[in-house]
């Protein structure tokens, strides 16, 4: 049996798993979507909601449910081997999201952020009802960012590439500016002024003995850690164990990033499979 | 007869290492796997800053994630907008993330348009939508929000708005939620936000497990508190439920408990996987000095 006799065999048994689970689920949750009516809005509907007779199966919301369950398996099939289905799959997503990414670039900051600056009545009539017709006075400032955005846009030009030079410089300039201050103030000296804390933890009762212990056991851990990247004096004797200290704690920190990694991978995982059994196969635990 | 063993283990397709994940992972999901939380310092220091908050106060919440990191952030979200609803405070929802309106008309779609039909879009609850710029926008909003906000999502003039009327910046909120997946996040939100009027904003967050250990330094003078991962979501959820709902809660308030049975059994095999490559290379290693 080749290969691909194995996959068509396997494709067409959960496709006919899932339209028999749709026919002939009892409850008919599966494969469709049900929605009620809340304040003019339509909103997901639940099973109180349809034995109250205020759900209604949502035809366009059911077949967005059928696409995602196959996309979802799609991409899922790429774990065996890389395969024409994951290739479709990931060629939609890049697509599809590379078409919202612009429609929300020009919806959301194109038009609001400058074309209703410079055109306030025009952008009010045509696309923002809720917008001020008057022109602000810094309004027309916004020409600069104007001209700046049509200066990027003459890297597409080869023999006038080197305009886009100028704006990039701008956006760099105020970008590392901007930056800079905010990580010496909540990053360098707040971190700083966190690590003040007492080595001896003092209360009404007496000394706390845990929290004294790991007050010093941060306090250890830090100046450990800066004198492994000390590389000024040769990590020879004391020193060299003190570095050695700071790695092992480094390596713990490194850990402890890789399990809350590792935990957000698996919920990730978690999720499409609650959506594939539950909302889609309506399968559920008894 | 053992070194074939050890030399087809150390062989092994890795197609079977992702199918046992598959199943760690599917098994708990299909026979209904949970765990009771307990819940840490952490997230009781969350709880108490929300529970602090009066009727009518003030609440941004920053929906900063897309569905990429909907595993772990929707049950955030979902248990902050319920927990916000319960105590009635005025919630001022918006997004530094393109994908984050989504996340945004869901979180209120699940909790406020379901449970709680009486809370009046503008007066109860608005949506400010996404604004571009990245951190830009916290820094422009915590002085004006009128500066980059001139409208909600909807395109309704902010100034028609009753429950924006009297809001002239960000340190006008009673407490400010960020539920973050990245850049733009909770780090921006404490660089631009509460560093800088470290009296006027009270700031607590819930993360994706890949930031939250870059952000537990924060903790507590520049964050309140702190939710790690889906752990985080499950033991906040633990809190809010415990407290506000009687009975049987419904499913989209159970998410992150719920996860939690799948992730304990994937940390297992992670744990024997881990060892078993480890006792494999060793086993290698020694028989080929040997």
């Amino acid at each position: 049996m080749t290969e691909r006799t194995v996959w068509t065999i396997l494709i067409l048994a959960m496709i006919a798993m899932a339209v028999s689970r749709t026919f002939l689920d009892p409850s008919q949750s599966a494969g469709r979507e049900y929605v009620k009516q809340v304040d003019g809005n339509w909103v997901k509907a639940d099973m109180i909601d349809r034995k109250a007779g205020i759900a209604q199966v949502s035809y366009d919301r059911s077949v967005g449910l059928w696409i995602a369950a196959a996309f979802t398996l799609c991409i899922f099939s790429f774990m065996y081997r890389d395969n024409p289905f994951y290739k479709v799959a990931e060629s939609t997503v890049v697509g599809v999201s590379a078409a919202y990414y612009m429609v929300v670039g020009l919806w959301t900051t194109l038009v609001p952020n400058l074309l209703a600056k410079l055109m306030p009545g025009l952008i009010q009539q045509w696309a923002m009802p809720g917008l001020s017709p008057e022109l602000e006075p810094t309004g027309i400032y916004y020409i600069v960012p104007l001209i700046l955005g049509i200066m990027l846009l003459m890297r597409l030009v080869p023999s006038m590439s080197w305009i886009s030079l100028w704006p990039l410089a701008f956006i760099i300039g105020t970008t590392a500016g901007l930056r800079m201050i905010a990580y010496l103030e909540a990053d360098f000296l707040s971190q700083i002024e966190n690590s003040f804390i007492p080595l001896i933890v003092f209360t009404e009762t007496g000394i706390d003995y845990w929290q004294s212990f790991q007050n010093t056991f941060m306090i250890v851990s830090i100046l450990s850690c800066l004198v492994y990247f000390f590389f000024s004096i040769e990590h020879k004797g004391a020193v060299a164990g003190v570095s050695k200290f700071g790695i092992w704690i480094l390596m713990m920190t490194f850990g402890a990033m890789f399990g809350m990694t590792v935990m957000g991978r698996i919920a990730l995982l978690a999720i499409r499979l609650e959506f594939l059994f539950r909302e889609w196969m309506n399968i559920r635990p008894y | 007869m053992k070194q074939s063993i050890i030399n087809k283990l150390a062989n092994l397709d890795r197609r079977w290492v992702f199918l046992s994940m598959l199943l760690a992972v599917a098994i708990p999901i299909l026979l209904g796997l949970e765990f009771p939380e307990t819940p840490t310092q952490q997230a009781i220091n969350v709880f108490d800053e929300v529970e602090r908050l009066k009727e009518g106060d003030r609440v941004l919440l920053a929906l900063d994630y897309d569905p990429s990191s909907e595993g772990e952030l929707s049950p955030m979200a979902t248990s902050f907008v319920l927990h916000c609803a319960k105590k009635k405070v005025k919630m001022y929802f918006l997004t530094l993330y393109p994908g984050g309106p989504p996340m945004i008309q869901q979180a209120i779609q699940r909790v406020i348009l379901t449970d709680f039909p009486n809370l009046v879009y503008g007066e109860d609850y608005v949506d400010l939508g996404y604004k571009p710029g990245y951190e830009g926008v916290v820094k422009v909003i915590i002085t004006n929000l009128r500066e980059l906000y001139t409208t909600d999502a909807r395109g309704t003039n902010i100034d028609q708005i009753p429950m924006c009327q009297g809001v002239e910046s960000i340190q006008d909120m009673d407490l400010l939620i960020a539920v973050s997946a990245g850049y733009p996040g909770c780090k921006e939100w404490v660089q631009y936000a509460k560093t800088p009027f470290p009296d006027k904003i009270n700031l607590v967050a819930g993360v994706t497990g890949v930031q939250a250990p870059y952000l537990y330094p924060y903790v507590p003078k520049q964050l309140i508190g702190l939710l790690g991962a889906i752990k985080g979501a499950a033991e906040y959820e633990t809190l809010v439920v415990g407290k506000y709902i009687e009975g049987e809660p419904k499913a989209a308030y159970q998410e992150g408990r719920r996860r939690m049975g799948p992730q304990l059994v994937a940390h297992l095999l992670m744990i024997f996987l881990i060892l078993a490559g480890n006792t494999l290379y060793f086993l290698q290693s020694s028989r080929t000095k040997s």
